[in-house]
């Protein structure tokens, strides 16, 4: 075959792409899973809650979260009397090792799990200039590690503060709601170890989930649903003190 | 408002002329159909295949995601093997709670359990983290201050995780009712 200079100079750029795709290769994907078919949420009960933390170690143990940061985390909330505004919030560790004794002292206490609220109008999709973050097919709001530059857009936009930098890679890092195991069919982490049942992995769009009845029949909450986020975190029996 | 400069002096153009000025034209419409092929090839290049296969982004990386391993094999899975423990568990209020609340991630127990095996438990800390009194921790939840409660002996001393409940014959003979 002739191949002259000029020739191999054109066929390089096309060869380059080709090798790419050949490196990379197609990651396993979990068959039986129809991405329309899900519409993923979770519940979560606070007076079922007990501040154990066994949603922060597990959540660090199953997805690798750097210590220090937090993909969950629990929060303890005193509300003294009627200053239902100004609310003593404390979160230890994200309430990773529990919650050291507290005195009583009037007022309600109580536990708060948070974590991202995968959003169906999400703020930290919508500011990301290269399209790292997105929200899938089945309502989980995910980011592209390999995209994304770092920028921290994201890591602002949230009004929940779901995400954070992860030092090692430098690029976002935020509750992927376990996608690699909810797409298996398990539960989340969190879910599966929760001792009292106080949080729920749901799916709207499954008729059978027990989440359509407990929503019919309960008083249910999101976080912040002054910003018009389409939160899928609900909460029930949360206190108005709750931010 | 006509221009009222001086007349411009056009040079005597033969036919060698009129043919450069389209040679002009050929040239950039080169020059910007190479840039056109380099963008086109570059793009190529640089996006992703799966880039808008479902919005603004890599569609690959949802597979990606769903790729990470997994390390708490989930209840149902240790409940296959385990059956005695699901029987003792089905006698006493822990009924509910998963095997990897206490016991920690063993997804690689699951996959191999002759080669790995479960870490032994230390129930003065995994009791305590539930059961430790807190104000902020639900009324109807069971609570003690371990250090009045036992003064220091291991919970597994009288109670069974379990099966919490301490036997009716031996709470007689400590004179202590729970």
């Amino acid at each position: 075959m002739d191949l002259s200079r000029r020739r191999l100079l054109m066929l390089l750029p096309a060869a380059a792409v080709a090798w790419k795709y050949v490196e990379a290769g197609t990651p396993e994907s979990s068959p039986n899973y129809k991405l329309t078919d899900h519409w993923w949420a979770m519940l979560i009960d606070i007076p079922k809650c007990i501040g154990c933390g066994s949603c922060v170690r597990a959540c660090a143990n199953e997805n690798d979260v750097p210590e220090g940061y937090f993909r969950t985390w629990v929060e303890r909330y005193h509300v003294s009397d009627w200053k239902i505004e100004r609310p003593e919030v404390e979160s230890p560790n994200g309430g990773k090792q529990g919650f050291p004794p507290n005195e009583e002292s009037g007022g309600k206490n109580f536990f708060v799990p948070k974590l991202c609220n995968h959003c169906s109008d999400s703020p930290c999709t919508q500011v990301c200039p290269v399209g790292a973050t997105f929200s899938t097919p089945d309502g989980v709001v995910l980011v592209d590690k390999t995209y994304c530059l770092g920028c921290r857009y994201c890591v602002q936009a949230c009004p929940y503060g779901c995400r954070f930098i992860n030092p090692k890679t430098n690029t976002a890092e935020k509750c992927t709601l376990c996608y690699h195991r909810i797409t298996k069919g398990l539960t989340t982490a969190c879910c599966e170890v929760c001792p009292t049942g106080a949080r729920q992995l749901a799916d709207l769009k499954n008729p059978n989930d027990p989440i359509h009845e407990f929503l019919r029949t309960h008083t249910v909450q999101v976080l912040k649903p002054h910003m018009a986020t389409g939160a899928k975190v609900f909460y029930n029996g949360m206190d108005g003190s709750v931010r | 408002m006509r221009f009222s400069g001086p007349a411009i002096q056009t040079p005597a153009h033969g036919k060698n002329h009129v043919f450069k000025d389209i040679e002009h034209l050929i040239r950039l419409a080169a020059v910007m159909a190479i840039g056109l092929i380099a963008f086109i090839v570059l793009r190529a290049a640089v996006v992703p295949r799966s880039f808008g296969q479902y919005g603004h982004y890599r569609g690959a990386a949802i597979a990606e995601a769903a790729a990470h391993p997994i390390s708490y094999a989930g209840h149902t899975v240790c409940e296959g093997c385990h059956t005695d423990v699901v029987e003792q568990k089905k006698l006493g209020k822990h009924v509910g709670v998963p095997c990897e609340a206490c016991h920690g991630p063993l997804a690689k127990h699951a996959d191999d359990p002759a080669s790995v095996t479960p870490p032994k438990l230390d129930t003065a800390v995994l009791c305590a983290r539930c059961h430790e009194a807190n104000s902020a921790k639900p009324k109807w939840f069971p609570q003690v201050v371990t250090a009045d409660h036992s003064g220091g002996v291991a919970c597994d001393t009288c109670h069974q995780p379990h099966k919490p409940r301490i036997e009716d014959e031996k709470t007689a003979a400590s004179g202590r009712k729970n």
